[in-house]
């Protein structure tokens, strides 16, 4: 019998950076290990990301997959109210949201725990 | 050679946006003079907006429309960069390379160092050309319109003997492409290695985000001495494969993973990297740590440059409001709350963006979604920020006037207001073709 998976925030198995280019934003996501690898391509897909955004009504969400780098790039198009000039945001390029993105919710499986970063949460679920 | 040990190439950056730290270049000059070899320095302080707060500043006063901080940059650097034989190389030119180079002839002089040999590229700047912008600046104010340019003028200016080389709008990779190209004398339609310095110029454009700048965050991604960052500096080999490293004995931290952070930057696909010079293709890139603060790039590969340089037009915009009032202690979220409303009621000419700080704020849109999204909570520590655009300044300004009566007329306790009024700028970018946009470079005479 499988041992049970254990949930965590992204940012345990990955981190990433915001950059902006008018309207459209982009969001990379690198694994901490390359054993979190495959974890993180059949979970932070364009779907989860996209629906995590829905308040920011992303016109189109692209996930690039750079395997060699353990490396993910999302692209989301017409998520910053205009972008850096139009926005009314007081982060009008939106540098934070790649905090937003990293809280995603993974499900893991227990022998790759060891992989994982960071603080535990305290949230239910979580590594003791 | 594994380490690109041998004949390479050092370029130090030392400023990665106009507002970045003055005081990093030392160190970075220290670290290349102490190497020996060829070595370039290179400041990149051009934003969007950069440019076109700079035209502003030139019709104002004709010497104007540079770097505002071009002197604290180079002043403590610019005699030790022309003794060692480190040239260098900027946008900090902004809108006016010419006024920027006669200030650094002017420092080179007060210093009592050599005079150096200085070239300016221009061409980038069509505000005066708009004709070949198409229909994109149809009715607007244009307050700015350039060209990103790429490295072959720089090339040229650096071959020719400039020790220092002023530019405006050229793309910032461009600015360590052009020494590579200079100092290698690659063809300039050999892709890979265009690619490959592009790449190296994309990780030190941003100065410390490679080197744990942006990058820090306790207990998950620890970066010794924050307070004191190295720059960046990158050893390009006659490949185009670079290892970035920084100077010894400053804070900062390098390994694979501050690299990759900078790496896809501001990057879309990352197989097809535009750029005026080539587009670069990380598909196969890998990243590899050498030993401590040292990590190499390899596997970029290029592919032919555009046809049509991409320009960016900044125009005028109407006007941005904004307004702030705190609350704290007991239903202090919902005294914000309550001040939010009272704020939507008064303004109905106006469409107002709210913000709970402390409770919800950036990660919200402007149309209030994610605010009415969630639960209203027991925030105790709170501040009300209200935001509106308008074209007409005075109608802009209410937003202003109704946020400071709150003192009297909202919910108890508010306290702490601070408003703000400021003109707006737009931009919209478009593609023109390469042949018209008349790039050029010469020595200040």
């Amino acid at each position: 019998m499988n041992a049970p998976l254990l949930h965590v925030p992204l940012h345990r198995a990955a981190h990433g950076r915001t950059g902006d280019k008018g309207n459209r934003s982009n969001i990379s996501v690198i694994a901490w290990s390359p054993a979190l690898w495959d974890t993180l391509v059949a979970q932070v897909t364009e779907d989860a990301v996209a629906d995590l955004f829905r308040h920011r009504r992303p016109t189109k969400v692209t996930r690039h997959l750079l395997p060699n780098l353990h490396a993910m790039n999302f692209v989301l198009d017409d998520v910053l109210d205009g972008g850096v000039n139009d926005s009314l945001n007081l982060d009008s390029h939106g540098k934070a949201l790649s905090y937003l993105l990293l809280d995603l919710p993974l499900a893991i499986s227990p022998e790759l725990t060891g992989h994982l970063r960071g603080p535990v949460d305290p949230s239910p679920g979580d590594l003791p | 050679m594994a380490d690109g040990q041998g004949q390479v190439l050092r370029v130090g950056c030392a400023a990665g946006f106009s507002g970045d730290r003055t005081d990093a270049a030392g160190p970075v000059v220290e670290a290349l003079a102490a190497a020996g070899g060829p070595a370039v320095l290179i400041f990149e302080t051009l934003a969007e907006r950069t440019l076109a707060l700079a035209q502003l500043a030139r019709r104002q006063d004709p010497d104007a429309g540079y770097e505002p901080l071009l002197d604290d940059l180079l002043r403590p650097v610019l005699a030790r960069c022309l003794a060692a034989n480190i040239r260098i190389v900027s946008n900090f030119g902004a809108a006016n390379p010419e006024g920027a180079a006669r200030h650094i002839a002017r420092l080179a002089a007060e210093l009592g160092a050599r005079a150096p040999r200085i070239a300016v590229v221009r061409g980038d700047d069509l505000s005066g050309r708009q004709h070949t912008l198409g229909d994109v600046a149809q009715g607007l104010e244009v307050v700015s319109a350039n060209a990103y340019i790429g490295a072959e003028a720089i090339a040229d200016a650096l071959t020719a003997g400039a020790d220092v080389v002023v530019c405006g709008r050229v793309a910032d990779p461009s600015l360590v492409v052009g020494p590579a190209l200079a100092h290698f004398g690659w063809a300039r339609d050999d892709w890979d290695r265009l690619a490959r310095a592009t790449m190296a110029g994309h990780l030190l454009e941003c100065g410390a985000q490679v080197t744990g700048g942006y990058y820090a965050d306790p207990g998950l991604k620890d970066v010794p001495g924050l307070a004191r960052l190295g720059y960046p500096i990158a050893e390009i080999d006659a490949d185009g494969h670079c290892t970035i490293t920084k100077p010894p004995g400053t804070g900062g931290l390098i390994d694979t993973h501050t690299v990759k952070e900078q790496l896809l930057y501001e990057v879309h696909d990352p197989r097809a990297y535009v750029t005026p010079d080539v587009v670069a293709d990380l598909g196969e890139a890998v990243v590899t740590e050498l030993a401590p603060d040292r990590v190499r790039l390899t596997g970029v590969r290029g592919h032919p440059r555009p046809a049509d340089l991409k320009v960016n037009v900044c125009h005028t915009n109407g006007w941005l409001a904004e307004g702030e009032i705190s609350y704290a202690g007991a239903r202090a979220e919902a005294r914000a709350r309550l001040a939010g409303a009272v704020l939507k009621e008064r303004l109905p000419a106006l469409t107002l963006r709210l913000d709970l700080i402390g409770v919800t704020s950036v990660f919200a849109d402007d149309a209030g979604r994610h605010l009415a999204d969630g639960i209203e909570g027991d925030g105790r520590d709170v501040r009300l920020r209200a935001a509106a655009s308008h074209p007409d300044r005075a109608t802009a300004e209410r937003l202003a006037r109704e946020v400071t009566a709150l003192y009297t007329t909202g919910p108890a306790g508010g306290g702490g207001v601070r408003t703000s009024l400021r003109p707006r700028l737009g931009t919209v970018s478009c593609l023109v073709p390469r042949e018209h946009v008349p790039v050029a470079w010469s020595f200040l005479s």
